[in-house]
């Protein structure tokens, strides 16, 4: 039986997806208001007042990190659209965060909204007039052709098929412990220990959390290879970066700091998607304007997947270049020695102390030396040595699914808590059928018949 | 009708085909209730008869019991008067699943329920097979039996079991008959079909019966019942348990090689295989021979020989039922330990009856087809004295609700194991006899056995089936746990040296600060009777099951929670109700297959529409959209 409901809190990206500006993620429900505060830092939004806008952090609620810097506007029925409690985060806009945002409320407690399902609820909740009523109708019409299309595109073959391993697994768990309890007498079939019971649930759990870990890779082909572009101002950080995008996007002077705003660009080397991040040049500065630059460098080294440093061949490096190359080095990192066309100053034996030979490049952008061999290591370091990524294994991209086995996974934890705690294994597993429920909510197959066909076909029981 | 001349009979509130186990529950709500009921049976000493094995409860099924007994039904009762051995099952495991089983005297369990039905007032026996249904302007007003009499009435439960054109199988051997060689129905079944009604064919079966006196029992091992008391009544009491030596044991035994041997060797004789059987059999119950094929690889299956009463050396085989030739029965009999010269009395045989599908019923098992007319039991594909009786009930209750021209009663999911049962059949209707499962319940922690009559005895009490006698005491019970309850969260176990040797002992940390007594119970190893050493006793000495109901509300409280949050999500679904007369054709939009599964299963509530394969929830908006579209629009429907 499916565990989706009519009156769940759904959740849903409510702006149209793409890069730049601002994202909002709708949360409408009863629950809309406690489950964003489980992911959120600021104020307590259960007492803030109705309609009102909160600045705050939305955190990983397990390991306390920043996800992103966010502005919560809180509105509590019946005033708002669906007549229920909705919750806006408005976040930073970008693919990457607005979906990491969405999957940890997900995770905690939100169902993904059905394609016009915000509507419909307001619809249901006597905010709309007949004729609006119409509308919906053919928007859930028209919509559930197309959605079912896309969910079984995301739903990838090999993904589907793990998923109705595990299913099958946990099955044949649930089958046992069923006919303990219906036929307490029958010796030939193996009594189910909660011994066995936890060995399976831990088997599942790993294959759970082996796949969440892939969800990370999934984003990285998605969404790009968060590359961040870093360097003293004017060594030729920008001049890199419209290399790789064979246009002039940033821009591009002698003036030192005169890029100012990081600027996001996707591109494809080789084969890779990056998500280029041309930082302001790294330095000290009193320039307020500039300062903000500098700080976001900061933030994009943390965050990158990949980071190029880059170093001006021709003066001798200076602390900032170390202290660049410090603060990188337990980063996935190429040092680039630009403006190889003029004298050098700085040889790769300067450099040995940060990274292997492969990973420094020589080049220069105004004689185009060089950057072959910079693409070159790039797609080796993805494809060959693997950033976050591994092209054979299945990956789990679909915020929906991401938040499913996040649930599934704390199913099977409530499962292993139970154990400890001595419980008896039919309590313990309410816990294990939910996990199946969740895990068949993504594949799309929850029939509580499934189970006595395993039943009947499993043991051989009966009077 | 050939030769026999109409007359006009009695004329009553509420009509019940056929004394079974669903009839006799059907017949007494509905007496009780007020109503002046006719119970009509084909043969007066097969009241309440067990044609099959010679026990009632088990899991799911013993709380179906508990169920019948809170809302003032019989059967709980009858089995506490009758009963030759009690146990109760699955003890090792959660409070969900613990299920109390008896063996019955079967011959006393028949007297018994009959001599109460004989004394109900407003009730009348008779015996006499109902051929036909009065049926006009779409409602059922009574019914005409063999010998012409035309009884009226303003409900008619119809409950005829495997009597409805049922045919025995034995090997070759083939005959119109109903259980245990009685009268078939032959035409009622014919009447059904004219009314409009589809009726499918299921197959049932049961074992020999051999003589106890000839079975070997030192080749056999013990199974006896428990000292421990335990009844099925909430009114029962205690000290009128049984004690161990006046309880009668089953003795286990196996099959073997030899057996499956026999088996295999002639199963072209088995019906079962040679296609003389159409009917379809429940996999939860197979023939011998079909667990000789099904699981070829299985050494030995187990058999259960059980007492059939106290008065007659008729013992019953469990695990064996077969319709197997006669001859092949006796070999089979013979290969086994302990039976190797045991003497068959009743060969075992499989029968074919005629089924009501029950997607053409309502939750309230009044038939969606004719206004008035439920039916309930084998009628309605299930399988089992216990669904038998839950339905009989149920249906005894609405149609007796109708004759008062009262409103209509179910039971939800989240209620009972019988509100599980009715829902399934209903809304996913059923391919081979339906048994109750404890995995069929998804909030089984909340349906447990020891709360039913928390759960439904208010609601016996408003249908006029609980005495105010009965509701009081059920009061006091309900408030004797809530104050234990609230003691223990407010008494505290102190971290004496005496408290940390008990805690050391089983293994578990000592304490280190005083716990509250609900605390100190949470953990798995300590039960309420050792709490009381070391907490103060409560005012007045509690009751054992008022004992049993505070320890597993506080031990399982933290699952406990879990189901009802899940309960209470379900709710609003539950609440939202489909109107009756929805015109599913005039909504634009839904899948083919759900169209077509709405239309015939007509779904009372959004929830239960959830529940229908192949709706799915883009569907389910449709709908819901639609029916909020027709309030708004005042759209005739």
């Amino acid at each position: 039986m499916s565990t989706t409901t009519e009156f769940d809190t759904i959740a849903a990206v409510a702006t149209p997806p793409g890069e730049g500006g601002i994202s909002i993620i709708r949360v409408s429900g009863e629950d809309a208001i406690s489950i964003v505060e489980k992911v959120y830092r600021g104020k307590d939004l259960a007492k803030v007042a109705s309609h009102t806008i909160n600045y705050g952090h939305i955190i990983e609620p397990k390991t306390k990190d920043e996800v992103d810097e966010v502005m919560v506007s809180v509105m509590r029925a019946p005033k708002t659209y669906t007549k229920e409690d909705v919750v806006e985060v408005n976040c930073h806009g970008g693919l990457v965060a607005t979906n990491e945002i969405l999957q940890l409320i997900l995770s905690n407690g939100a169902r993904m909204a059905e394609p016009g399902e915000f509507t419909k609820r307001a619809f249901l909740n006597g905010r709309l007039d007949l004729s609006q009523a119409e509308a919906v109708m053919d928007l859930i019409r028209a919509k559930t052709d197309k959605s079912m299309k896309v969910a079984l595109n995301q739903l990838d073959g090999s993904l589907s098929r793990l998923i109705k391993n595990l299913r099958q697994d946990i099955l044949e768990v649930l089958a046992q412990v069923e006919v303990n309890i219906d036929y307490p007498e029958y010796d030939d079939v193996e009594t189910l220990t909660t011994k066995l019971l936890r060995e399976k649930a831990t088997e599942v759990r790993q294959s759970i959390e082996r796949l969440l870990k892939t969800a990370k890779q999934g984003k990285v082909l998605r969404d790009g290879l968060a590359t961040a572009i870093v360097g003293r101002p004017n060594v030729g950080k920008s001049s890199l970066l419209n290399h790789l995008l064979h246009e002039d996007k940033a821009i591009v002077t002698d003036v030192a700091g005169t890029t100012r705003d990081v600027i996001e660009e996707f591109v494809n080397v080789r084969g890779v998607p990056l998500k280029l991040v041309d930082t302001a040049g790294i330095r000290d500065t009193e320039d307020k304007v500039e300062k903000i630059g500098v700080e976001r460098s900061r933030k994009a080294i943390n965050t990158a997947d990949l980071v190029l440093v880059v170093i001006n061949a021709s003066e001798p490096l200076t602390d900032e270049d170390r202290n660049l190359l410090d603060i990188t080095d337990d980063d996935k990192r190429l040092i680039i020695l630009n403006k190889t066309d003029l004298e050098r100053k700085v040889s790769n034996e300067d450099l040995a102390d940060w990274a292997k030979p492969e990973d420094i490049i020589g080049t220069s952008v105004l004689t185009n030396q060089g950057l072959d061999q910079l693409e070159e290591r790039i797609a080796s370091l993805f494809f060959d040595e693997g950033i976050e990524s591994n092209q054979n294994s299945v990956m789990v991209t679909n915020a929906r699914h991401i938040g499913l086995l996040n649930q599934a996974n704390d199913a099977l934890g409530d499962v292993l808590h139970g154990i400890a705690a001595g419980m008896p294994v039919d309590l313990v597993q309410i816990d294990m059928t939910r996990c199946w429920n969740l895990l068949g909510e993504i594949t799309g197959d929850s029939y509580q018949d499934e189970l006595l066909d395993q039943l009947f076909s499993q043991f051989c029981v009966g009077k | 009708m050939t030769g026999v001349k109409a007359y006009s009979g009695e004329e009553y509130d509420v009509i019940v085909v056929g004394a079974g186990h669903a009839g006799s529950e059907a017949a007494l709500a509905a007496a009780r209730m007020g109503n002046k009921t006719l119970l009509m049976t084909i043969n007066l000493d097969m009241v309440a008869f067990m044609p099959c094995n010679p026990s009632v409860g088990g899991p799911a099924k013993g709380i179906v019991v508990r169920e019948i007994d809170a809302l003032g039904g019989e059967m709980g009762r009858n089995i506490d008067k009758t009963y030759v051995q009690m146990r109760m099952l699955n003890t090792g495991k959660g409070p969900a699943v613990r299920a109390l089983r008896a063996q019955a005297d079967k011959h006393a369990y028949h007297a018994e329920m009959k001599n109460t039905i004989e004394n109900e007032p407003n009730l009348t026996l008779r015996q006499g097979i109902v051929d036909e249904l009065i049926v006009e302007d779409g409602e059922c007003r009574g019914v005409i039996t063999n010998t012409g009499a035309k009884y009226h009435a303003k409900a008619v439960v119809v409950s005829s079991g495997t009597a409805a054109r049922g045919k025995i199988i034995i090997g070759e051997l083939m005959y119109s008959s109903g259980p245990n060689n009685s009268q078939p129905a032959m035409k009622l079944s014919e009447n059904l079909k004219d009314l409009g009604l589809n009726l499918v064919r299921f197959k049932t079966g049961t074992p020999p019966r051999v003589d106890g006196t000839t079975i070997n029992y030192d080749e056999t091992e013990e199974q006896p019942g428990d000292e421990d008391v335990n009844h099925f009544s909430f009114e029962s009491s205690d000290e009128d348990y049984l004690s161990l030596k006046n309880q009668l044991s089953c003795w286990l035994t196996y099959t073997n090689e030899t057996t499956h041997k026999i088996i295999r060797d002639n199963l072209d004789r088995a019906p079962m295989f040679s296609g003389v059987i159409e009917g379809v059999g429940p996999r939860y119950c197979p023939s011998i021979e079909d667990k000789i094929v099904r699981f070829a690889d299985k050494k030995r299956h187990q058999l259960f020989l059980e007492p059939e009463g106290r008065h007659t050396k008729e013992w019953y085989v469990q695990g064996l039922s077969t319709s197997m030739p006669e001859e092949i029965q006796q070999k089979i009999l013979h290969s086994i330990k302990g039976l190797e010269n045991a003497e068959m009395m009743r060969p075992g045989y499989a029968i074919e009856y005629d089924v009501v599908s029950p997607y053409q019923l309502k939750p309230t098992l009044e038939t969606k087809l004719i206004k008035n007319l439920y039916t309930a039991g084998q009628t309605n594909g299930t399988s089992g004295y216990e669904e038998a009786a839950g339905q009989g009930l149920i249906a005894g209750i609405n149609a007796g609700l109708r004759a008062l021209d009262k409103g209509q009663f179910t039971l939800k999911r989240s209620e009972a194991y019988i509100g599980v049962m009715i829902d399934d059949l209903v809304t996913k209707g059923t391919n081979e006899p339906y048994r109750l499962l404890t995995s069929r319940a998804e909030y089984r922690l909340i349906l447990r056995h020891d709360n039913a009559d928390m759960r439904l005895t208010e609601k016996g009490y408003d249908l006029g089936l609980i005495s105010d006698d009965r509701l009081a005491k059920f009061e006091a019970k309900k408030q004797a746990v809530e104050t234990e309850l609230e003691r223990l969260n407010s008494v505290r176990v102190k971290p004496s040296a005496e408290v940390n040797a008990f805690v050391e002992s089983h293994n578990e940390k000592a304490l280190k600060d005083g716990v509250l007594a609900a605390e100190f119970l949470r953990r798995p190893l300590v039960s309420y009777n050792d709490l009381l050493k070391f907490i103060p006793a409560s005012a007045e000495p509690l009751d054992r099951r008022v004992v049993e109901q505070v320890e597993v509300r506080i031990k399982y409280a933290g699952y406990i929670k879990k189901a009802e949050a899940n309960v209470a999500r379900m709710k609003k679904m539950e609440d939202k109700k489909i109107p009756d007369r929805i015109d599913y054709d005039a909504i634009d939009g839904l899948a083919t297959e759900a169209h077509q599964k709405l239309n015939k299963i007509r779904p009372v509530t959004i929830a239960q529409a959830t529940r229908i394969s192949g709706v799915n929830p883009a569907d389910i908006a449709i709908l819901t959209v639609y029916i909020e579209q027709g309030k708004i629009a005042k759209i005739a429907n």
